[in-house]
């Protein structure tokens, strides 16, 4: 079990630095003035190159990033070229508060998806048709598009959320609740409607195997069979969709932090991006490989928890 | 592959998704003619100003003609869904055939990358590459067609490595086909399909990102594109709510087009390839040619009133198919198994034995039901219970024995945890209680070490282990009734014999009745009372063991006989079956 981790985190570790080597030579490799730049067009050449040098962008690519991962290593992620607020300062509050509404999602739409799933599987018919339906439509409609609706009828027009802002949940939950709502909906809707598609399809099969007959002969009530056993077989695609789910829903949640003016990782990416930030650029992928990281990881011993093959090999 | 596409064009979602998005591509193509004003004309005079007979759909925060803005923003949408279409595939499908067909080296290259590819969110790549490639649409979707190559990359790997090992192309490379043409001819058609479904719903993904980058105001501003369209709406939302609304529908419907088209494309491969198995599937009902005849039936003892367990009568099952006709794959058959007697029901593969042992549990496969006749077990009949009613006495009353040991244990949970289960729920025993028993159980099976075995998964005990789990779970709860289905034929010829005789004592130590499915007649020999012949879903002959085998009447049965018979002098000689001992020890053992 212990090796078993180890050996994850280890290749994470791996993953990270090919990440984060790659972004640091593509965003140096791009050429144009950095120094030019951030001082602006008034400023002298004599400047320009005195900052080029100050950066230490005159050196080698590679002993650039082998300085900058040194001290990442060592928890300095630098400054902002821009405000010069250290990266892992502008970056650590805002993490958590895209996290919350990330997870918050991912919990969502397991539970919803599980529902939805289950009930498509064993109703079948009618129902199992509006499911798919609906898995189509939520899947193929932009998260963006949902969050607009939803300001709109719900925060416009009907006042019963507020359209934008964020309230941390430790200075008052309600109004947390009602700053984190929407925005969870609209990241959910795409990702129950993969994963209880995927629900749907490993639990049809699961339903077909020969055990759950045997289940059924010994007498076990069709609400057991079906939670307790076969969703149980089904579980794992659908816990391997829901975390290839979370990697979008962090990525959605870039854009749907600008709708709702949520002060989360989004912000910083699009004032970096447009920018060139390297340091903080540097410094965002370095937290959404780390949060990716992790998150298949928990994965993995979930699916070690789900599946006693699994745990074993 | 061109009755493909003739499906797609009757599936009215196919056709439907198909011709919006014919308009979507040629109001772009024909943008310059279709828009009514220059879309980058402001009109000062006119920002925010809501539908006019000039302006059909209002202008915009700059004052812009809105439906102008539309049509050459499409321009931009379509461009950059084939740009990222094009990049995605043709990468995502050479890497796929080369990975596939070459395996090896271009393998691990191809897992390393993809899963790099996919280690990060999208979006965060793309901003990521943006502050390097600036506001520019067409740099970002390049990226984003290497981001979603691996999607097609999967698709094409796994068809190919699939079909790499398959015969045909083996014959075509022995017979000196260069690989680049048994690519081209024998592998290319096989991710063909898979391919075209996948490019409609990469299409939608891209039309969503694209349009997200440029509502996140990312996008060149110079350019009309529905994502600036949204932002500019998004500003203006208080103010002007319809702008929303028109770039809001331009990707949302085009988004769900290329989903509906995808799924349509899926549904009718699905309908293809599904085509053929229904017609296999059919085979065994159109057996059913043999005219009714009366069954035969031996004589017998009369049976003492009261003895009886099971009596099964006229009973028919049947399977509903699409059109709505009901297919029959038993009928009218009528059996009678007694407390403490052992039925053996023979038959071929496909004759309705096990059809009929399923009905009596009210398992049958879906899409199966009694078409006809009754099942009465201890005075009730069990077609007119209810669910609940059958439940309570399923495990309880009534067990059963699968055929395929692996299968028919849960996989996920221990052997222990799927012995107790039912026992604390038929007979309330504790959980201390109902483990104690699962230990006795397990080890009057005659499995050497309970403790280890109540403890393991199901992958971890060998198949006459789990056959024994199996017998032990069946008989937990003291049922009356056995019923097993073919409980030897998965397993070795050393462990039938074993499981044979565990199944004979645990009858004759418990009294159980015990309805034996098999298509062998020296088991039937070796456990059974009686015997009913089972064919083509009707029963032919009935009786004693002893008189059938001293004088089988029907072709079929004595057919059956010769198959088991090992020697040729013997096949034809009843008398044979005697003279080999089965029958004697079967019976007075």
């Amino acid at each position: 079990m212990l090796r078993f981790v180890l050996r994850r985190l280890a290749s994470g570790v791996v993953l990270i630095v090919v990440i984060t080597a790659a972004t640091f030579f593509l965003l140096h490799a791009s050429g144009g003035n950095i120094a030019r730049r951030i001082l602006g067009q008034e400023a002298t050449e004599d400047t320009v190159v005195q900052k080029t040098h100050e950066l230490g962008l005159d050196r080698p690519v590679a002993s650039q990033f082998g300085d900058w991962l040194s001290h990442a290593i060592h928890g300095d992620f630098g400054a902002s070229w821009f405000t010069s607020q250290p990266v892992s300062e502008a970056i650590t509050s805002r993490l958590q508060v895209t996290l919350e509404l990330v997870i918050g999602a991912t919990l969502v739409s397991g539970i919803v998806a599980v529902a939805l799933g289950v009930l498509a599987a064993t109703r079948r018919g009618w129902v199992d048709r509006l499911v798919q339906l609906l898995s189509v439509l939520g899947f193929a409609v932009p998260n963006f598009l949902v969050a607009l609706a939803l300001v709109t009828v719900f925060a416009i027009q009907l006042e019963v959320f507020k359209p934008t802002g964020y309230t941390s949940l430790s200075d008052d939950p309600a109004a947390w609740l009602s700053t984190v709502t929407l925005p969870i909906i609209a990241l959910s809707i795409g990702s129950i409607a993969g994963v209880a598609q995927q629900i749907r399809g490993s639990m049809i099969d699961a339903l077909d195997r020969d055990y759950v007959r045997t289940l059924r002969s010994r007498g076990l009530p069709e609400w057991r069979v079906v939670y307790k056993h076969v969703l149980r077989n089904a579980g794992g695609p659908g816990l391997a969709m829901l975390a290839v789910q979370f990697v979008g829903l962090l990525g959605g949640a870039v854009i749907i932090e600008q709708i709702f003016a949520i002060p989360g990782l989004g912000q910083v990416s699009v004032g970096a991006t447009s920018q060139g930030d390297v340091p903080l650029v540097m410094g965002l992928v370095l937290a959404s490989a780390v949060v990716v990281v992790a998150v298949n990881l928990v994965v993995d011993l979930l699916q070690g928890f789900l599946n006693p093959k699994v745990r074993l090999s | 592959m061109t009755s493909l596409w003739r499906r797609l064009l009757r599936n009215p979602t196919g056709i439907g998704s198909l011709i919006f998005l014919v308009l979507v591509v040629l109001s772009a193509v024909f943008a310059p003619l279709l828009a009514p004003h220059d879309p980058n004309t402001a009109s000062a005079y006119d920002t925010l100003s809501g539908p006019s007979a000039t302006y059909w759909l209002g202008n915009d925060g700059s004052g812009h003609d809105v439906l102008s803005r539309l049509l050459f923003a499409t321009r931009l949408s379509v461009t950059l869904t084939g740009e990222t279409l094009v990049i995605a595939a043709v990468l995502g499908i050479v890497a796929g055939l080369l990975a596939g067909y070459y395996g090896k080296f271009f393998e691990a290259v191809g897992a390393a990358g993809t899963s790099l590819l996919q280690a990060l969110p999208a979006i965060v790549v793309l901003l990521a590459a943006k502050s390097v490639l600036g506001p520019s649409d067409f740099a970002a979707m390049a990226v984003f067609g290497v981001l979603i190559a691996p999607a097609f990359y999967r698709v094409v790997y796994s068809a190919v490595s699939a079909v790499r090992g398959e015969l045909y192309v083996d014959a075509a490379r022995v017979s000196g086909l260069s690989d680049p043409r048994i690519i081209g001819r024998h592998v290319l058609t096989v991710v063909r399909a898979p391919a075209i479904v996948l490019a409609a719903n990469i299409a939608g993904i891209s039309v969503a990102i694209s349009a997200g980058l440029d509502f996140l105001g990312l996008g060149d501003p110079a350019i009309p594109s529905w994502g600036g369209m949204l932002n500019d709406g998004f500003t203006n939302i208080f103010t002007q709510p319809l702008l929303v609304l028109w770039p809001s529908l331009a990707i949302g419907l085009t988004c769900i087009a290329f989903a509906l088209l995808g799924n349509a494309l899926r549904d009718e491969l699905e309908r293809v390839d599904a085509a053929p198995k229904r017609r296999r599937r059919a085979t065994p009902a159109t057996t059913v040619t043999v005219a009714p005849a009366a069954v035969i039936t031996h004589d017998e003892a009369p049976e003492k009133p009261g003895t009886d367990l099971l009596v099964v009568q006229h009973l028919s099952v049947g399977y509903g198919s699409a059109d709505g006709s009901v297919k029959t794959v038993v009928e009218d058959v009528t059996l009678t198994v007694r407390r403490g007697e052992v039925h053996g029901l023979i038959g071929e593969s496909g004759s309705g034995k096990t059809q009929t042992a399923f009905s009596i549990l009210r398992l049958l496969p879906s899409g199966g039901r009694l078409v006809g006749g009754s099942i009465t077990f201890e005075g009730r009949d069990l077609a007119n219970l209810s669910e609940k009613q059958m439940t309570a006495l399923r495990g309880k009353k009534i067990a059963y024995v699968p055929q395929e040991p692996m299968s028919n244990l849960d996989p996920s949970f221990t052997v222990g945890s799927q012995l107790v289960e039912p026992m604390r729920l038929h007979l309330g025993l504790s959980k201390s209680d109902a483990k104690a028993r699962a230990l006795d159980l397990l080890a009057r099976v005659g499995i050497p070490n309970p403790g280890r075995t109540y403890a393991a998964y199901p992958h971890e005990v060998s198949g006459g282990m789990a056959q024994r789990v199996l017998i032990a779970g069946a008989i937990s709860c003291d049922p009356d009734l056995l019923i097993a289905d073919e409980p030897t034929t998965a397993l070795d010829v050393t462990v039938q014999a074993e499981v044979l005789d565990l199944l004979r004592d645990l009858q004759r130590e418990r009294q159980m009745g015990m309805l034996l499915v098999t298509h062998n007649f020296g088991v039937v020999a070796d456990l059974c009372d009686r015997v009913s012949v089972m064919q083509s879903g009707r029963i032919v002959e009935t009786g004693p063991v002893r008189a059938i085998f001293a004088g089988p009447r029907h072709a079929y049965t004595r057919s059956l006989f010769e198959a088991i018979l090992p020697d040729a002098e013997a096949r034809g000689a009843l008398p044979g079956i005697t003279s080999s001992g089965t029958l004697g020890e079967g019976v007075t053992a």
